[in-house]
């Protein structure tokens, strides 16, 4: 099998003439720019690519993604959210809440962009850009090159209400790149909820720094228009005492890699990032995760549970580096499938790397089959063997489902996932 | 109500006969006790009963209520009424008591074309029943037998029977692992349960239990087969002299 080059004309161009050269971003994207050009767009043979073929991430053809007939909602509006909608990529201010609230600022990149000015500057492209040093990350530094919406949000408060981000897809073949920078300042705290399938093609990159004593709560759910394919990052910094929680739902789509790359820079900082998918046929779901812990005392998990039916492809691979100054570190990651029949599969690469010495890490990842003892068990109650799968499918979900605190925001995605699962019956 | 006829099961892994040919017939109003050395065959005789895979009728039928049911699902076994309090429940993490009971009474419901229990009613029954075989609410809360002693599991099964109300109820060693009190509880919730229309299977190595569930009729089984059939006293010879005279006199 051969893959098109890096280069080749079936590749997104990476064009020098069609960066900003003007604002305060304009140093971040030359300097994005080259780093692309050097590592060149990710192929199937990079090793870091090596169980999700980038393909149709990066080819110039975007694939048809047609849409679902049932729109995308407010699934949160529970939550009473500050709502921030984008249709394709294209901020929809009639869709949009009010943005004025006391302690919040929230900017969209287009405008900034044009300031010679802004505080954005010491974030934008600035986790990216150290996050290539582990290992290349040219989607991500594609995004920061050529980003031109997205929000800038800095929070100096707590605030209650939650931020929630809706991405409409409307156009089958929109291509599209958005770039949220985050800057939760010293003990102020920001929920953010994402939903929406975005585009036929999103590259999404969220930056976010959390200075001492923040809290970010982050909840995504990625659903509806099966062919649509997505390649998200988020970076983040975590200061003292800070706390970073990002889960995130996924259901359909043939294609989605989502990268979390963190750096724990404060004392007893903690980051947990889950997810629970369940992917049934042309389903290919990645995740990626890289956690660094630099810092004395702090804790991080990561908890990642799949199911994987008619075919479908999960992947995870996780790292947890604990740098030698990193003592007291207390890190867990796990991922664990649930394979609903043999044509599924579940690829895992868990890895520790630990240079402290007084640390407490584990790791465990297991694929496995529906439990024949527990499905007798119910079905000779008289549940049916559909239903009984779909309870058992819920409880191996449980444990990440179980990494939101928030009791309303868990109960909408235990509903969506009841739900999906009826309208799915296999 | 229940016919099992000359029923022959071997295993699908294993070129093995387990089963040589049981003939049991259990009315509806009777209690019928199988007694009988280990591995003579007793438990896979209820969970062919019930429906597990794995196993395989070579030869012989059992019919309930007139079904034939081998050919039929677990589910469906049990919504023409048949339960298995098993011998070793299963622990299931994240699905809870409480839903898996509703879960279950539902779909018997409505696979009998009946409506579906309230949830008022649901609570209801569900805290009066628990009440009287002293299972305190917190356990119901609790994921399906996690966390649960051998005594509660078995007392969780008797709970599943009472809230289901089948027609075949099919014990399997339920006394084992039991002190006096937690037996008695059980004991009391099957004679609870015993009336006209439904029939009860009880497995049991103990005159013990027979003691408090008074059965109509004890088999004994022996090396797949039904060797000996008779009253309660058969029950109380095997307690005074064990099995080896019943046995050699049936061979
Ligand atoms: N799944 C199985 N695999 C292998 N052997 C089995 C299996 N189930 C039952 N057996 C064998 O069948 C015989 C009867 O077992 P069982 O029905 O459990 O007896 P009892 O309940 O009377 O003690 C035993 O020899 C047991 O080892
Ligand atoms: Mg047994």
């Amino acid at each position: 099998m051969s893959f098109p080059e890096q280069n080749s004309a079936e590749n997104l161009e990476i064009k020098e003439s069609a960066l900003v050269t003007a604002g305060w971003s304009a140093e971040a994207r030359k300097d994005a720019f080259e780093r692309t050009m050097k590592s060149g767009l990710p192929t199937a043979r990079d090793e870091y690519w090596k169980y999700t073929n980038p393909k149709s991430l990066t080819s110039k053809i975007v694939e048809k993604a047609p849409l679902s007939k049932d729109k995308e909602g407010g699934m949160f509006t529970g939550a009473n959210p500050i709502k921030i909608v984008f249709v394709d990529g294209k901020f929809a201010p009639e869709k949009s809440d009010d943005l004025d609230v006391s302690g919040l600022s929230v900017e969209r990149l287009s405008i900034i962009n044009k300031l010679n000015l802004h505080w954005a500057k010491d974030l934008y492209g600035r986790y990216e850009k150290l996050s290539q040093v582990s290992v290349p990350r040219p989607l991500a530094a594609y995004n920061t090159a050529y980003a031109d919406e997205g929000v800038v949000i800095n929070v100096s408060e707590r605030i209650e209400r939650p931020i929630n981000i809706i991405y409409e897809h409307a156009d089958e073949y929109s291509d599209v790149i958005l770039r949220h920078i985050i800057k939760i300042d010293d003990n102020a705290e920001l929920t953010l909820l994402e939903n929406g399938p975005a585009a036929a093609r999103l590259n999404q990159v969220m930056e976010v720094k959390l200075s001492d004593g923040a809290k970010f709560n982050h909840i995504r759910v990625l659903g509806r228009d099966h062919e649509r394919r997505t390649a998200t990052h988020i970076f983040g910094e975590l200061g003292k005492e800070a706390k970073f929680k990002s889960f995130t739902l996924t259901v359909n789509g043939v294609l989605t890699r989502n990268e979390c790359f963190l750096n724990i820079n404060g004392d007893d900082a903690a980051a947990h990032i889950s997810g629970a998918c369940i992917g049934d046929g042309d389903f290919h779901h990645d995740d990626t995760v890289f956690i660094t812990h630099d810092a004395v005392g702090s804790e991080s998990r990561q908890v990642f549970k799949k199911v994987l039916r008619n075919g479908a492809t999960g992947v995870f691979q996780g790292k947890i580096l604990v740098k030698p100054n990193a003592q007291k570190t207390d890190g867990y990651q796990i991922s664990q499938s649930l394979l609903l029949d043999e044509d599924s599969q579940f690829l895992a690469k868990p890895e520790l790397e630990i240079y402290a010495d007084d640390v407490a890490c584990s790791h465990g990842s297991t694929s496995g089959a529906i439990d024949e003892e527990a499905l007798f068990y119910l079905t000779s109650r008289g549940i049916s063997k559909q239903i009984a799968i779909d309870m058992l499918t819920m409880a191996f979900l449980a444990e990440a489902v179980e990494e939101i605190e928030n009791i309303k925001l868990k109960q909408v995605i235990l509903d969506l996932l009841t739900n999906w699962l009826d309208r799915h019956s296999s | 109500m229940l016919k099992i006829n000359n029923l022959h099961v071997s295993l699908d892994d294993e070129d093995k006969q387990i089963l040589k040919g049981v003939d049991l017939n259990v009315d509806a109003g009777k209690v019928h006790a199988i007694m009988g050395p280990n591995g003579s065959g007793k438990s896979t005789l209820s969970y062919v009963l019930s429906g597990k895979d794995g196993y395989n009728v070579t030869n012989g039928t059992v019919e309930l209520n007139g079904y034939d049911i081998l050919e039929l699902e677990p589910e469906e076994r049990a919504s023409l009424g048949l339960f298995l309090a098993f011998q070793y429940p299963i622990e299931i993490p994240g699905v809870g008591n409480m839903t898996f009971l509703r879960t279950a009474i539902n779909a018997q419901r409505k696979s009998r074309g009946e409506d579906e229990i309230s949830a008022t009613d649901f609570l209801r029954l569900v805290r009066e029943k628990a009440a009287t075989l002293k299972i305190d609410t917190d356990m119901l809360k609790r994921p399906v037998n996690v966390g649960f002693s051998g005594g509660e599991k078995k007392r969780n099964e008797i709970l599943q029977m009472a809230m289901l109300e089948p027609k075949v109820c099919i014990l399997d060693e339920t006394d084992s692992g039991l002190d006096v009190d937690a037996m008695k509880l059980v004991a009391n919730g099957v004679n609870a349960l015993r009336d006209e229309g439904r029939g009860f299977l009880v497995i049991t190595h103990y005159q013990r239990l027979l003691d408090h569930i008074k059965p109509d009729i004890v088999h004994i089984m022996a090396d797949g087969k039904i060797v000996k059939t008779g009253g309660p006293e058969l029950a109380i010879e095997v307690e005074n002299n064990g099995y080896s005279d019943l046995l050699d006199e049936a061979s």
